[in-house]
């Protein structure tokens, strides 16, 4: 679908049952350009939200959300005013605009400058997937998987499935005249399992998803697939034994374990942080930050995954923007205001939770490059060391550097060869040096299964993360063995 | 020039807060006759509406105004045993028809469940305390900014070393919180919640190090000193310059009140009925168990006036209780809604949506003293990552903090990890401070563990 048909979608959805036209935007524009202001913008939302949960063998819970609302800011130098209103109405957008605007002095009215659509393509389908399953086919679908489940092993103790599938459409509308429109389709299923041994008890997760509909889930066997990874993991979690302390040569595997690029570099290469001068990467561009096997793209084009848009929460179309090519430091995540306030060009990621929430710099699929190694022989050229196929979750402190991520499947290297699984270990790291120790990266890029959320300042977003088989000649793992 | 946020003023007023809580009764108790209309037999409904803003300022400039409004209704119905959710923003009678419909279209749907329902009549709260927690603050933005500028100059400076910021911050709002349910019963409270922060960056040598500091209160008469925030979060940045790692080691660990509440909150999160039920916790079967040394008591007060995490009654409607969850070390209490009791064959404890001021009773020793009592250790700052395995208590994060040798601290720490299990962490607590922190729902002292391992470079 193209650009045009988008947002006449969106109006439709949004626009037209609350009684607002074009003129009525222009007029609230008109209200919030009156100040001494760089920018502004209204994001209008319609977001439908429904979550089922199996638990004990049954479907328990079942929740119907929708939200909707419109967020007005206007922004003068490095300042913002922001108000928000959950009526759709003239009169409390009226209202929300004169909060928003009062940020700025009194000054000159600007001008309405007028803007053409582009066209695009959207990255994914505009159909709703609240309606893409019957609800008694949900119903039967979470049942079928929590038996098959359980058939797989006598050790299963507890099965919980969660299934959530979200409807937003959203609109923008800008002081430069731009106004544009985007649906945006997301299921998730997550599964985890409890098994039990001898008294001991261990856990294990998996799920995925997309910016699709519920078919993907029937498709391939893959909420299967999912349900045999969560037993998988909570089975070597059982033979699991304490895991080291101090600083190893650490082979992360592919996928989501890419949380480290997240996370180490991901975060501190936010357009915000650069442009205040409190990232452990500000000013660095052009610099050397990683080995010259490193190559790490931001891209929020990619077909139907988690973390692309057709165009990000101010309008802008997403792109794949390379954050370090071979090594160097070439560029930063930017939103349209600190694009303007560093004189550098929106990247297409200024992203936002919601109506409620103000636009910020944010990462959408952050990925790193295939390498050449097999992966086989990165895992044979350590001597001694630690191999992590699954991570928790992670955390940064962009202004120090450190970062850490939580292991929660990984084994000893020894003599070349993967031998005992290891309990769970955080690993810490330092984010600007990290990646200058990647000494081998394998030819087997892999994208996560469509699980992440980020979270910053208090909004979360969805993300995606990938990258190849990655060897580091050092990391500290927070073991308990000495 | 910065107008009025209308709906500050609008709220700051007794009888208008009465108003307001009457028509909010009144839309539950609508809502919940609609329920019933439309086939359920039984039902909850829950809304809660806030407003208020936030202002932040930015190395001597004002740099964002945030004005909010939410408003919310949920309600949850019952056909029989099966259960349905729905919720909107939209609180117009068609709205909450529309909300209804969609709550019982999804009951029909759900399995039955024996133990869903509705808590027993007479756990509701049906007179609940007055627990004094609402106090709006009658402040402009522009007089907020003001602060906030006061707050991060006081920052500034302390030391020439303080060389940037991520600014100072005030938050306000206000809100009530209405729950009913088909048993007749409806009731509702104010509340009010204000925040001033202050985030500074300290220099040295390239190295840049980020701390910040905090208060929050119900009233704002309670809010820490404005400049003693800045000058806090200065000497907060300022102690880590020059930080490093170390070289792996077991010793033991000093967590100052800010993070070991942390340890508290996994312990309050093990012996909470969800969590019992699925087996997933390292804390099953832990009842009348020793899980702690001797010496430590470990309180629910609910009904603490202004306490931040006071409430008359919980997420259900049930009476809030105040009880002893460990007393001699040994857990005497788990903490269960309804729905967790029935499954586990007990009964609620008033406890639907967490906890209500978990209180540590405090030890003799102040924190200096505690530093000396460690002798040579850890001490921890901030905690960063998740690093917990709920289901065995295998813990290891990321942290920063102290090196302590012989009583003094040494040099500042980074880049390490600290791990062990928290069945032997609560077990190797030798000492409580009294250093008790009160910004917020748990309240505790430092806390030294005898041993862990710490991991770096």
């Amino acid at each position: 679908m193209h650009e045009s048909s988008l947002l006449a979608s969106a109006q439709q959805t949004i626009l037209t049952p609350a009684e607002i036209q074009q003129s009525d935007i222009d007029r609230l524009m008109g209200e919030l350009c009156t100040s001494a202001i760089d920018a502004a913008d209204i994001y209008f939302q319609s977001m439908r939200y429904e979550s089922w949960l199996l638990e004990d063998g049954i479907v328990k819970e079942g929740s119907f959300n929708i939200e909707q609302g419109a967020g007005v800011r206007a922004i003068s130098g490095e300042k913002t005013g922001f108000a928000y209103t959950d009526e759709l109405n003239v009169a409390a957008l009226l209202e929300a605009t004169r909060s928003a605007r009062a940020i700025a002095r009194s000054g000159q009215q600007q001008s309405l400058k007028v803007c053409t659509p582009v066209q695009v393509d959207s990255l994914y389908t505009t159909e709703d997937p609240l309606l893409s399953l019957p609800t008694e086919q949900k119903i039967a679908f979470l049942e079928r998987l929590d038996k098959q489940t359980r058939a797989l092993d006598p050790r299963i103790e507890q099965v919980m499935i969660s299934l959530i599938a979200v409807h937003d459409t959203i609109i923008i509308a800008r002081d430069d005249g731009l106004v544009r429109g985007d649906i945006r389709p997301l299921i998730r299923m997550n599964i985890s399992v409890i098994i039990e041994q001898n008294g001991r008890r261990e856990t294990g997760g998996h799920g995925g998803g997309a910016r699709t509909d519920y078919s993907y889930l029937l498709e391939q066997d893959r909420a299967m697939s999912y349900a045999r990874e969560a037993l998988r993991q909570a089975d070597i979690a059982m033979q699991a034994e304490s895991a080291p302390a101090g600083n190893m040569t650490v082979v992360l595997g592919p996928g989501w374990p890419g949380i480290l690029l997240h996370e180490a570099i991901g975060h501190g290469l936010e357009g915000d942080f650069n442009r205040k001068g409190t990232s452990a990467f500000s000013n660095r561009l052009g610099e050397k930050v990683a080995s010259p096997l490193c190559t790490i793209v931001d891209d929020g084009t990619l077909k139907n995954r988690r973390g692309s848009l057709n165009i990000d929460d101010e309008g802008t179309p997403t792109e794949s923007t390379v954050l370090i090519e071979q090594g160097i430091l070439k560029g930063y995540m930017q939103d349209t205001m600190n694009a303007r306030l560093m004189g550098m060009r929106p990247t297409g990621n200024g992203r936002r939770e919601s109506y409620a929430h103000r636009p910020m710099p944010r990462m959408t699929n952050t990925y790193m490059l295939a390498g050449e190694s097999d992966p086989d022989d990165i895992i044979s050229s350590v001597k001694s060391g630690l191999y992590a196929r699954n991570f928790g979750g992670g955390q940064v402190d962009i202004t120090s550097g450190k970062f850490v991520f939580s292991a929660n499947e990984a084994y000893l290297i020894e003599n070349g060869k993967i031998t005992r699984p290891v309990k769970g270990a955080t690993l810490i790291g330092n984010g600007p040096d990290v990646l200058t120790r990647v000494s081998m990266v394998g030819n087997d890029l892999e994208l996560d299964s469509g699980v992440g959320t980020c979270g910053k300042e208090g909004q979360s977003v969805p993300v995606g993360v990938g990258q190849p088989t990655l060897k580091i000649d050092g990391l500290t793992v927070g073991g308990t063995q000495v | 020039m910065i107008t009025t946020e209308q709906n500050t003023r609008r709220i700051s007023n007794q009888s208008d807060r009465q108003q307001q809580l009457d028509t909010l009764k009144n839309i539950v108790a609508d809502t919940l006759v609609e329920a019933q209309q439309q086939g359920a037999t039984a039902s909850e409904a829950e809304i809660s509406k806030s407003s208020g803003f936030s202002v932040s300022s930015r190395l001597g400039e004002v740099e964002t105004i945030e004005h909010d409004r939410n408003q919310g209704l949920s309600v949850t119905v019952y056909i029989g045993q099966q259960k349905g959710n729905a919720s909107t923003t939209d609180l117009s009678p068609k709205a909450i028809k529309e909300t209804v419909s969609a709550a019982c279209a999804i009951a029909r749907y759900a399995t039955k469940d024996p133990y869903s329902g509705l808590p027993d009549a007479d756990q509701l709260a049906k007179q609940p305390p007055e627990l004094d927690l609402c106090h709006p603050w009658l402040i402009e933005p522009q007089q907020a900014i003001e602060i906030t500028l006061e707050c991060e100059n006081a920052a500034l400076n302390v030391d020439p070393a303080i060389s940037n910021s991520e600014g100072a911050s005030l938050n306000t709002h206000s809100g009530v919180q209405v729950i009913g349910n088909s048993h007749g019963f409806i009731e509702g409270y104010w509340n009010s919640r204000h925040s001033l922060s202050c985030c500074v960056i300290a220099e040295r040598d390239h190295a840049m190090q980020r701390d910040y500091w905090y208060s929050v209160a119900r009233d704002q008469t309670n809010l820490e000193n404005v400049q003693s925030i800045g000058k806090q979060a200065a000497r907060r940045a300022l102690r880590r310059l020059g930080s490093r790692s170390l070289s792996p080691r077991q010793c033991p660990v000093l967590f100052v009140p800010e993070v070991a509440r942390s340890l508290i909150g996994h312990f309050s999160s093990a012996i909470s009925g969800g969590n019992l039920y699925r087996k997933n916790t390292f804390l099953l079967d832990s009842l009348e168990q020793p899980v702690f040394p001797d010496f430590v008591h470990i309180h629910q007060q609910p009904h603490l006036p202004k306490g931040l995490g006071s409430a008359p009654f919980d997420a259900e409607g049930v009476l809030t209780q105040t009880r002893d969850i460990v007393s001699n070390g040994v857990v005497r209490s788990y903490l269960l809604s309804s729905y967790t009791a029935r499954k586990l064959g007990m009964q609620t404890t008033g406890n639907a949506g967490g906890i209500f001021n978990l209180i540590v009773e405090p030890g003799q020793q102040n924190y200096d003293q505690l530093v000396n009592t460690m002798q040579t250790g850890f001490i921890v700052l901030e905690l960063i990552g998740q690093g917990l395995n709920k289901i065995t208590g295998d813990y290891s994060r990321g942290a920063a903090g102290l090196w302590v040798e012989n009583g003094c601290i040494v040099h500042p720490v980074e880049e390490v990890t600290i791990a062990g299990n928290l069945k032997d962490m609560f077990q190797g607590i030798s000492a409580i401070g009294n250093d008790v922190d009160n910004n917020s729902n748990i309240r505790t002292g430092s806390i030294l563990i005898k041993n862990m391992t710490l991991a770096g470079n």
